[in-house]
């Protein structure tokens, strides 16, 4: 990078009075934390460390999931907990009456029957096509590329932008008259259906949740990569490894930790899939892309169906599954260890 | 050390940031600067309406189109005449009207006044403006019965609208078939479509609005009795059923754009199809008129059609929207003032014109609204939407001003989408909307 | 030609160009279109008139019909090219249209009426980079009130977020202490519970706490990100213990140590966690609609919502203020984007 001299000068200038400020400020903190300290000595600063962080969690994550639990068990429209009139299990019976569980519609509640296998079906498909395609381009940026942080923010890029501005691009790319069914008619072939058919619908989701997030986790990857040994590839290739060997024998077992990291965040995001897809089908046709989190959004919040002793109990429903599923794999992880 | 000097450097811009925050935010609250010195007043007896603590109002809105440009002038006149009432206006997005809203009132944290389309959310929750009203009279005399008793006297209509067909006119023109008028019934106009669509070789024929408002106005033509005497939902009867076969019809011959049932939004509307000019008959209602006129300019002829007529008659549904005050106001008295200043004919008239909207108000409406433009197309649509309210029956005038209208509304949208996809049969859809329905107004009167 | 050979084979510092070469090419070339070529296409829409934006086929760039001054007619005309039964083609002013008929006048020879069917014009456009969509989706809202408050809430929620969530991945990853375990696992099981279904106990915390129409109910609750602490502590657990003890030997309090030893070392991971609460505050919608609810306090993602009615969305101006959002993430972005590329080179720090 040129940069001019004088620039490069005001720039370290700056640098050197930020970073003055800097210790400045954690000098006039040092005070604080250094008679805290004193007072109930290093064993005690941890919970010092942690108690911001656990009182604002506390407060806005943790006690509005508690209160779930008391809107499981109530019901009515009424919004204050305590005004609630308490039903028991009711919503769960309500969410569980099901004649045959693999058939949705012998559900009382078949949409959130439906919704729970759009969701299974939805977080395999992605997490798989996410993670390989996070991979090849992990691989790829991993070479002596020119251009190669170029190429690096453009992956990235759509990481920046919401999801609701996501899906807003996209419609307007596949819906009926969008750009690329206009490029399909300029050739000479017929228009595709891409929103309203419902293999369609499914699979653009998963591709277009690919397309926003690949990014952040083809970072992870790469990161990993990096990390890796350039001596251990050239060892190898002395030894008359090929490509794949070196791959399959050195690259994978030492990307293992931060794959397992990418898989867990995507795993996690996948369950979570909500606001591109409400924005981009709406969960339609039909049923076909609704998933858990717009099912519990429907009735949680959305005012004509207002019933949120419902929502809740899918919510702790599903919250509990990912809970189980979390904690088997930190203790699967544990073992590795 | 390079994370160092970000983070000091964040530090440092928060920092200040916050400084001047608190300087911005709490400057207003002691010296309001817009608020003229109320103490000038002292000298001279203050008229006894005139408060003396100046008085914040929050007005929540909405705007489909320009209605919030329209009101503003109309407000600031008001604050003009009342220099003790500062009304802000916090335009936010409809999801907010729809979702947030109801919430936020329940709370306790609601606005002093809102716009809002949900006529039967509120029940008890607004404010009854009878006896606060000087001419309370007026009031009752020049709006709906109906409507104000939905809104248990807490507000008032400000637009009234009302569904109807859009035709492509330009397209009949081509393909030299004659628009039919009153009288014509789904299925006929259904055949006239497609003749004109294959004449003139237009991808699409006919659609519909992806809400049960807009089916419903079919649906009761064709014989559909939707609410019963009791006001109760009956969703499985010949006339829906029928309707919704025929619009399956469309779906299954490809004479609809699917994207208005199958795609995203959860009220999807034909109007963007037919403004390409790719549609010959879109189900939509006098809201899109001003959309229309701008987006299709001189590209096409179109009209307003009468609502097609069947066992049931010929109906639309009335719909709109309502400026209402909350009963939890801190200023009952400025509020049902504002109320006042906006439904005198002259302002109400003036809101009427600028947004090209039907008027709710009987004396307005009587005098006629001299709308803002000179577009025979828009005229003439108004006027046929205008024809439209007479002859609305009684079931489609209480179904907009049921309580329950959403639970009906948006859950009929989606399953009726399920039963066009195919996922659910029509007998299927019909139990499964009926009980949808009636999950919500169980829980609701838990 | 031979420098392109020249470079290409430098590409993997073997000899030759193999075959993962060229797919490395295709794919990153292919990579830019599919991740570009949205962004361009929402760029260049955002200058499309309403009417324009539902047109098919669609075109790619905004264009607008040329118009012509004609003599005798007070409002400029629209120029459309007309193709005669004889296969000529002139290109003439529409007076009105009556119908299928258009009727058209000569602009060099206004005086004469020419009669034809509207399906022998075609209207004569040309490319045109309106900023109508700007101008008037800016003055439609207080655009700078909205622009600061989204600032603020970004900068201001982002600093504490790297504070607060640093320092517990500190203590979480620096110290065994009794129930940091569980701290751990209650965190991280709330990463799977998203906001979105527990927005009806959210309000009425946001609600009790007083925060409703503050913009602190957007900056707080939005702080202690578990996201952010999980990835701090795992990167925070490489950094070797030695270097603590070195510190401590030294004198160096438990704050200095965090602050001083541990940060700086963090950094690689502390710039991602920034771009990512930038970009997360920036973007988020659902939590500032729940609390905010007078427009002085709105967020531009609000504001930007609010041109969505209930039967209308005024689709040109959300595309133009939407291209609007993005310019301040992609600066930031641009200038961290160093950050990032130097923390991920020294992630396997030697």
């Amino acid at each position: 990078m040129f940069v001019q001299p004088g620039i490069k000068r005001a720039r370290n200038a700056l640098e050197a009075a930020l970073s003055g400020l800097y210790d400045l400020v954690i000098s006039l903190l040092d005070l604080i934390f250094g008679t805290l300290q004193r007072l109930i000595g290093v064993r005690g600063m941890p919970y010092i460390f942690v108690l911001p962080n656990l009182l604002i969690f506390g407060i806005f994550i943790l006690l509005p999931m508690l209160l779930n639990f008391v809107y499981a068990f109530t019901g009515g429209a009424s919004f204050t907990p305590f005004d609630r009139p308490w039903v028991g299990t009711a919503n769960f019976d309500r969410l569980m009456d099901c004649t045959n569980y693999l058939e949705p519609r012998t559900c009382g509640e078949d949409l959130f029957w439906r919704a729970v296998y759009n969701t299974l079906g939805y977080v395999v498909i992605q997490v798989a096509l996410m993670v390989l395609f996070a991979l090849v381009t992990a691989l790829i940026l991993n070479r002596s590329i020119k251009a190669r942080g170029f190429f690096r923010s453009v992956f990235f890029y759509p990481v920046l932008l919401s999801p609701i501005v996501v899906a807003l691009i996209w419609k307007w790319i596949l819906q009926e008259n969008g750009l690329l069914n206009g490029i399909l008619t300029g050739l000479g072939y017929e228009k595709i259906p891409f929103l309203v058919n419902a293999q369609w619908a499914q699979f653009l989701v998963i591709m277009i949740s690919v397309w926003a997030f690949m990014g952040f986790y083809m970072l992870i990857l790469l990161a990993g990569l990096q990390s890796i040994p350039a001596d251990l590839y050239e060892a190898a290739s002395m030894d008359g490894a090929n490509h794949w060997q070196s791959f399959s024998k050195i690259t994978m077992p030492l990307l293992m930790p931060t794959m397992v990291v990418v898989l867990v965040l995507s795993l996690i995001r996948a369950f979570q899939v909500f606001d591109i897809v409400f924005a981009f089908t709406g969960g339609g046709p039909g049923t076909a892309t609704l998933y858990l989190v717009q099912y519990i959004y429907n009735y949680g919040f959305s005012s004509p169906n207002k019933q949120f002793g419902l929502a809740a109990a899918a919510s702790l429903l599903m919250g509990g599954v990912l809970v189980v599923l979390t904690v088997i794999q930190l203790v699967v992880r544990r073992e590795e260890n | 050390m390079k994370i160092s000097k970000l983070f000091t450097a964040l530090l440092l811009v928060a920092v200040l940031l916050s400084a001047c925050k608190t300087a911005a935010t709490e400057a207003p609250t002691t010296v309001p600067p817009t608020q003229p010195p109320a103490p000038v007043a002292t000298d001279v007896p203050a008229p006894t309406d005139v408060p003396v603590q100046p008085v914040e109002i929050r007005f929540t809105y909405y705007a489909d189109g320009v209605e919030a440009d329209v009101i503003k002038p109309l407000i600031d006149k008001f604050m003009a005449d009342n220099p003790g009432i500062t009304v802000i206006l916090d335009v936010v997005p409809y999801k907010t009207i729809d979702e947030q809203l109801p919430v936020q009132v329940d709370s306790g944290e609601g606005p002093d006044m809102a716009r809002i389309t949900n006529f039967g959310a509120y029940a008890g929750k607004l404010l009854d403006l009878r006896s606060y009203l000087a001419d309370s009279a007026y009031y009752e005399a020049n709006f709906p019965a109906p409507i104000l008793s939905a809104l248990g006297y807490g507000g008032y209509p400000d637009a009234l609208t009302v569904t109807g067909p859009f035709v492509n006119k330009t397209l009949f023109d081509q393909a030299g078939v004659e628009i039919p008028g009153e009288g014509t019934t789904w299925e006929e106009w259904t055949a006239l479509a497609k003749q004109v669509a294959e004449a003139t070789g237009v991808q699409y024929a006919i659609s519909i609005d992806r809400t049960g408002h807009r089916f419903a106005g079919p649906a009761m033509s064709m014989g559909a009795t939707l609410i019963n005497a009791e006001s109760n939902f009956t969703v499985d009867t010949p006339g829906f059923r029928s309707f919704a076969e025929i619009v399956k019809g469309w779906h299954d011959n490809a004479l609809t754009p699917q994207e208005v049932w199958l795609g995203a939004e959860p009220v999807n509307s034909c109007i963007a199809a037919f403004k390409s000019g790719q549609l010959v008959m879109c189900m939509s209602g006098s809201w899109q008129i001003n959309g229309l006129a701008k987006d299709v300019g001189d590209a096409f002829d179109w009209v307003v059609v009468p609502n097609p007529t069947g066992a049931g008659g010929s109906t639309g549904i009335a719909g709109g929207s309502a400026v209402v005050a909350f009963a939890g106001t801190q200023h009952p008295q400025e509020v049902a003032k504002l109320i006042a200043f906006l439904i005198q004919a002259e302002n109400y008239a003036a809101f009427s014109a600028g947004t090209s909207s039907l008027p709710a108000h009987t004396g307005v409406a009587e005098a006629g609204v001299a709308f803002n433009t000179d577009n025979p197309m828009v005229l003439a649509a108004l006027s046929a939407y205008t024809a439209e309210v007479p002859k609305l029956t009684d079931q489609a005038v209480s179904l907009n001003v049921h309580p329950y209208a959403f639970a009906y509304y948006r859950n009929s949208a989606n399953r009726i989408a399920q039963y066009l996809s195919g996922e659910l049969t029509l007998d299927e859809m019909l139990v499964n909307l009926q009980q949808d329905i009636d999950n919500a107004i169980a829980e609701a009167q838990k | 030609m031979s420098i392109i050979l020249e470079y290409l084979r430098r590409t993997k510092g073997h000899k030759r160009i193999d075959i993962t070469d060229v797919f490395s090419y295709v794919y990153l070339a292919l990579g830019v279109i599919v991740m570009f070529g949205p962004i361009v296409w929402l760029i260049l829409s955002s200058f499309k008139t309403s009417g324009e934006i539902v047109k098919f086929p669609p075109r790619l760039l905004p264009y607008r019909q040329d118009t012509v001054v004609v003599e005798g007619y007070a409002d400029p005309l629209p120029l459309y090219e007309i193709t005669f039964e004889d296969g000529s083609v002139r290109t003439l002013a529409q007076v009105r249209r009556i119908g299928l008929e258009s009727q058209l006048v000569d602009p060099a020879n206004p005086g004469e009426i020419i009669k034809v069917n509207i399906n022998q014009r075609q209207p004569v456009e040309s490319v045109y980079f309106g900023l109508e969509n700007y101008k008037e989706g800016i003055a439609s809202f207080n655009f700078a009130r909205y622009l600061w408050n989204s600032v603020l809430v970004t900068l201001v929620a982002t600093l504490l977020t790297l504070l607060v969530n640093s320092m517990a991945a500190f203590a979480l990853s620096k110290y065994k202490f009794r129930g940091s375990q569980a701290i751990f696992i209650i965190m991280i099981s709330t990463l799977m519970v998203p906001l979105s279904v527990v927005l009806v106990p959210v309000f009425l915390v946001i609600t009790n706490v007083g925060w409703n129409n503050n913009l602190l109910g957007i900056i707080i609750p939005a702080a202690a990100t578990p996201t952010g602490v999980f990835l701090l502590r795992q990167y925070m657990l490489t950094i070797p213990d030695e270097l603590i003890d070195a510190a401590r030997i030294d004198g160096a309090s438990e704050w200095r140590i965090y602050a001083q030893v541990i940060l700086p070392l963090a950094k690689p991971a502390m710039a991602v966690l920034t771009i990512f609460s930038v970009m997360w505050r920036w973007n988020d919608f659902l939590w500032p609609l729940i609390v905010l609810s007078r427009s002085e306090y709105f967020t531009l993602q609000v504001g930007l919502a609010s041109f969505q009615g209930e039967l209308n969305v005024q689709w040109n101006l959300i595309l133009a203020m939407t291209v609007l959002t993005l310019l301040p993430i992609t600066l930031v972005f641009g200038f961290l984007q160093r950050y990032i590329t130097t923390g991920i080179a020294t992630t396997g720090m030697k």
